[in-house]
């Protein structure tokens, strides 16, 4: 039985040996893993090259400066009310409806900006209504919608919504 | 739960870097929409998206005449040093380091370069090289921005131990002793760093000293555990049982290291032959989840301490038991093996939804189809196997984007073909019509710039005759036309008819000359009158000249780019396949022989239980005979 003890022990150094190093396999070699993750780091960049030039040409091809608008949303710091979705519409026309996932709502909050509308208008008047359904600091829900005219000329045109429970702030660039 | 709790401390533990929005939780908000649009993408770990966008705004800024104007511009340094370390996040260590190689080698502030030296060594670190991250540090000089100071030092000290100079590490760490949010972390170090030293005295007392913090972050509570167990491990080595047995009692029971503490609490008393007390965690351990390897450890010392008790019997049934149990591990773990080969692994991987989580390598055994997961919690918890499970799931990603590129550029081919459709019968005719309509507007505004430059000089030299009206003219030249036919040559007219011609002309010079003022100025109101319809014009010429130009912009000069693009991502999705393969028949392997190990682990300890129940059968047997012979 003192045998048995024995190797018990031995197998619990075993073990714990195995708990605290990286325990990988024979036939798995720290080159391999090295020399692959080296494969992978270069079609990532090589992809993001694609995704830059298809991003130029995708703005280009669909959203010409002269007709293009880009609606961004953001939040306004400090205002613990919560977004759950938006609504805009140009003209009547709605354009988007937006549902807010946690983490989107997260990352509002931490100051991130998103853009939420990518699209095309004529140039001259519009009028924009925006609609922000949310929840208060203390739970009730609340909406808020407002409208602006915008003007759109031959440049790109880029509005941005700051959302808050007591206000929807509109910020023409 | 337990044993998930395990994991994720362990992952906590092994890695020193934090996510990104944890390190930014309150930044400085930029007020370029687009590089806050990046950092919306960051903070929600959407690292392709967040680099791909930073990027485009990077270059869009250094392409500008007047940078300065940009609104990137003031957080140039910022948006450097982000997209580093999105690079980072996202696993291009290359990239990352060339990312952050430029900003130290750039014209940068010494806090700034400062602080990119410091994390071009935290990449180092990371990636194993600890040799490149000291040599990063020594490049260290001058002032440091506040916010860095202890994290750099402590970087400093991991550098250190991690090339055996513990000696400098002990003399750092001492200075960080009292930073609150290094607490545990500094202290278990300076134990590890003074035993490797071979102070073990000294090592020993801060790993005791960690053991027996208090507090409420549950960081700082892993590591004192962590603390316990490495001092525990040690003091059972030593053979100082009872020490041990204090140190690892210390350990939380509902802790993520509580079950090997536990497994050694045990062998503590055991080895002291306190077999009762023993049973005591043991038992606890032998209830837990039966995949951990210290839960399966408890199945045969539960059975062994009851026959050191000399309860054979019970010791026989519970050797069964953990016979049955095992038997069935094996099982479980011979049809995960054979799950793993049949790819159903990878397929669930693949599906990708539980990415979703933050703690989505955890997460991974609930997933029904891949019960395979179960015993692999300890292998995911692993640097190299969970970089190969991300590397593996970010190929699948970039498949699938390449994929919905592959359509895209067929739409934008349609789009194109459509396009020029529509346009190229329309376009020949109305530029005809656009060139005559051209040449009618150049004749209109030559005229009226004649007329402006004409009423400019009639302020200085004034020509009421020029403003005479289109009746004025027509009698002008009847009243002239009546002259010249009563003065014909030679002869002279009747003084009554030349004095009423005359008067007839002073007429019509009078009313000219007294309405000239009046003349000119609604003249030039006409003009005026008469730019705002030419503005108007303008802006139509200009509009159509610009929709015109659009029209042909809008199908032409895409072919090439499409026609390259398309072969790239051709190229690209060859190279993700194979490399998805590769990578996927890598984890594959290690997960394989990672339940391979445990299934042969647990078949030792099937053969140890076996001819153990034999044995205690054996003894319940003779004792039993024993007490009927004594009776």
């Amino acid at each position: 039985m003192k045998k048995f003890i024995k190797k018990i022990m031995a197998g619990i150094a075993v073990m714990l040996l195995l708990m605290t190093t990286t325990a990988l396999a024979e036939e798995v070699s720290r080159e391999q893993i090295k020399g692959l993750d080296e494969q992978v780091q270069e079609i990532k960049s090589d992809v993001l090259s694609i995704a830059a030039e298809l991003n130029k040409l995708e703005e280009k091809l669909l959203y010409p400066s002269h007709t293009q608008i880009a609606i961004f949303v953001s939040l306004t710091p400090e205002d613990e009310s919560q977004v759950d979705y938006v609504d805009i519409s140009i003209d009547g026309d709605p354009i988007i409806h937006h549902i807010y996932t946690f983490k989107e709502l997260e990352a509002l909050q931490k100051g991130g900006v998103q853009r939420i509308y990518t699209g095309n208008v004529t140039t001259g008047n519009h009028e924009m209504m925006v609609t922000f359904n949310g929840k208060s600091a203390g739970g009730s829900d609340f909406q808020k919608t407002e409208t602006i005219q915008v003007e759109k000329d031959v440049a790109p045109k880029i509005v941005e919504i700051v959302l808050a429970q007591e206000s929807i702030t509109f910020r023409d660039r | 739960m337990f044993r998930l709790a395990v994991i994720a401390i362990s992952l906590l533990l092994a890695s020193s870097s934090v996510s990104f929005a944890a390190e930014n939780a309150s930044p400085q908000r930029s007020k370029d929409l687009y590089f806050s649009e990046a950092l919306y993408y960051a903070f929600q770990e959407e690292w392709f998206e967040a680099i791909s966008r930073l990027d485009t705004e990077l270059a869009l800024s250094k392409e500008l005449d007047e940078p300065e104007l940009d609104t990137l511009y003031s957080y140039l340094d910022q948006a450097e040093f982000d997209i580093g370390d999105f690079e980072l996040y996202y696993r291009m260590h290359h990239r990352a380091g060339r990312a952050i190689q430029a900003v130290i080698e750039g014209n940068v502030d010494e806090k700034v370069r400062n602080e990119a030296i410091f994390r071009l060594a935290r990449i180092f670190f990371q990636k194993e090289q600890p040799g490149n991250a000291f040599h990063a540090l020594e490049r260290i000089s001058g002032e440091v921005p506040e916010n860095i100071i202890d994290d750099l030092a402590f970087l400093r000290t991991q550098v250190l131990m991690a090339n055996g100079r513990f000696e400098e590490a002990v003399n750092i760490l001492k200075q960080l002793e009292g930073v609150k949010s290094l607490e545990g972390f500094t202290s278990y170090n300076l134990g590890i760093a003074l035993l490797n030293e071979g102070k073990t005295k000294e090592g020993r007392q801060y790993l005791d000293r960690t053991g027996l913090l208090q507090s409420d972050n549950p960081v700082t509570l892993a590591i004192k555990d962590k603390s316990n167990l490495v001092l525990g491990d040690k003091m059972l080595n030593e053979k100082d049982f009872t020490g041990a047995k204090e140190v690892l009692d210390r350990v939380r029971l509902e802790g993520p290291f509580s079950n090997r503490a536990l497994l050694g609490s045990g062998w503590a008393d055991a080895s002291q032959e306190n077999y009762e007390k023993a049973l005591v965690p043991w038992t606890i351990l032998a209830d837990r989840e039966l995949t951990d390897p210290s839960v399966q450890e408890a199945l045969v010392a539960v059975p062994y301490a009851y026959g050191k008790l000399n309860v054979y019997s019970k010791s026989a049934l519970l050797y069964g038991k953990a016979l049955n149990s095992f038997g069935q591990e094996i099982d479980k773990l011979s049809d995960s093996i054979k799950s793993i080969r049949e790819g159903t692994f990878l397929n669930a991987l693949a599906r990708g939804e539980f990415k979703q989580d933050a703690n989505w390598v955890v997460k991974l055994r609930n997933l029904p189809e891949s019960p395979e997961t179960y015993y692999l919690l300890d292998l995911m918890a692993s640097h190299d196997f969970q970089e190969s499970l991300k590397n593996y799931l970010d190929l699948e990603q970039l498949r699938r984007k390449l994929k919905t590129w592959t359509k895209d550029l067929a739409a934008y081919s349609d789009i194109i073909e459509k396009r020029r459709s529509y346009y190229e019968p329309l376009i020949p005719g109305i530029d005809a019509q656009f060139r005559k309509l051209d040449s009618q507007m150049r004749l209109r505004l030559e005229q009226k710039d004649h007329i402006e430059q004409r009423l400019q000089s009639m302020l200085v030299a004034p020509r009421p005759d020029y403003l005479a009206t289109a009746e004025e003219r027509i009698i002008g030249q009847r009243i002239e036309r009546l002259f010249q036919s009563a003065n014909p040559l030679g002869k002279e007219a009747s003084g009554s008819i030349t004095a009423r011609i005359k008067r007839l002309r002073g007429v019509l010079d009078w009313t000219i000359y007294t309405e000239y003022d009046q003349r000119l100025t609604d003249a030039y109101k006409n003009l005026h009158k008469l730019n705002v319809v030419v503005e108007m014009l303008r802006r139509q010429y200009t509009d159509f000249v610009r929709t015109r130009q659009a029209a042909t912009q809008s199908y032409q000069g895409y072919d090439d780019i499409i026609r390259r693009q398309q072969i790239r991502i051709a190229t690209a999705t060859e190279k993700t396949e194979k490399l998805m393969a590769q990578q996927g028949h890598m984890i594959e392997t290690m997960a394989v022989n990672e339940l391979s190990k445990r299934r042969e682990r647990l078949e030792e300890f099937q053969v140890k239980a076996r001819f153990a129940m034999a044995d205690s059968y054996d003894r319940a047997t003779r004792a039993q005979a024993r007490k009927e012979a004594g009776q």
